[in-house]
């Protein structure tokens, strides 16, 4: 077994509306910040995840990812391995 | 005997006392159904009614989506069985899959509160059939964060070939909402879609709160019509005849 990190980045599909993000975009003239635009505002999730092996960990994300975490409809979803946070555990025959 | 009608109860759920007692008005014997158990024991037809099921986390219904009686509530639809979302409910149901489209957060940010107006499109429904007539507009309350009716346009032009928009926002007059229009349709719904219909025919979804305008006392009598059509079609799927006609128009 070993254990892995993992980030997944949710965002608003291209095209879909997203009030936050305009928000986001309406408050920039406030803090005197030009040049800014196309403001899109999603979710990040961590997690860790014991497996065999780091395919087999990717592959858990990924249904995580597409059944649970993002509405295919509306949102997109990248998958990052998180740097460092990985380690295998020593256990024979694992 | 009264017909027997689920009404779902997930944690945060808060509307599930006002469905089951609009239930019983409209002549049904409501059922509470908890969200752990995998059994509708029997009922004829299955509500789900609105609040902020499992802290709306995540997104609005998606947790709820995978409850054990969610399981349940898939296959009795599969079946044929009848299956109304109410707000939360409408987005639990469009989570699950079991109706077209999303919700998304509403335009301006804000939660909604509020009375508006919505028609029903098509009277042959099991969720319409009782109504006065197609088109009239129905004033019931909104209150709901995330009630912005989304689908791709190839999406909702297929919706609307099917004859699958069951409400729209309208304003008092009847007259159709514009996408834009804060006044009569302040969640920015495309189309002004406020309820939809599954393809065929017996799971439908819609944001406004018809069980908190079912009797004079509440300030509006509109939604009774939705919940008598919804258990008088119950009790006919009851007794073993077809609900209504329906299918795409």
């Amino acid at each position: 077994m070993s254990t892995h990190r993992f980030a997944v980045n949710v965002t608003p599909k291209p095209g879909i509306l997203d009030p936050q993000g305009r928000a986001v975009e309406g408050s920039l003239g406030h803090l005197g910040i030009d040049g800014v635009s196309a403001v899109r505002v999603g979710r990040r999730v961590e997690m860790t995840v014991d497996a065999a092996d780091e395919p087999s960990a990717r592959a858990i994300v990924e249904r995580l990812a597409s059944e649970l975490l993002a509405n295919p409809l509306i949102e997109s979803y990248a998958i990052e391995s998180v740097a460092g946070a990985s380690s295998t555990v020593g256990e024979p025959g694992g | 005997m009264s017909v027997r009608v689920g009404v779902v109860v997930f944690p945060g759920s808060n509307c599930d006392r006002d469905t089951t007692h609009a239930l019983a008005m409209a002549g049904a014997e409501p059922v509470e159904l908890w969200h752990e158990q995998a059994s509708l024991e029997g009922v004829a037809a299955v509500v789900l009614p609105g609040g902020f099921a499992y802290g709306d986390y995540l997104r609005a219904g998606v947790i709820a989506r995978f409850s054990p009686v969610m399981r349940a509530v898939g296959a009795f639809a599969a079946e044929g069985g009848l299956v109304l979302g109410i707000c939360n409910g409408f987005q639990v149901l469009a989570e699950a899959g079991l109706v077209p489209g999303a919700l998304l957060r509403n335009r301006g940010l804000r939660f909604l509160g509020r009375d508006v107006h919505i028609a029903a499109e098509r009277l042959d429904t099991p969720f319409t059939h009782a109504l006065a007539a197609a088109g009239q507009p129905l004033r019931m309350p909104i209150a709901h964060g995330e009630g912005c009716y989304f689908a791709d346009d190839p999406s909702l032009d297929a919706l609307e070939r099917d004859s699958q928009v069951l409400f729209r926002y309208v304003d008092a007059d009847g007259r159709r909402a514009g996408t834009d229009d804060r006044a009569a349709n302040p969640n920015g719904s495309l189309r002004a879609i406020a309820g939809v219909i599954s393809g065929n025919g017996n799971v439908a979804g819609l944001m406004p709160h018809p069980e908190r305008a079912a009797e004079a006392v509440l300030g509006s009598e509109d939604g009774a019509g939705i919940i008598r059509s919804l258990v008088d079609s119950a009790a006919r799927a009851a007794s073993g005849e077809t609900a209504v006609a329906v299918g795409a128009g």
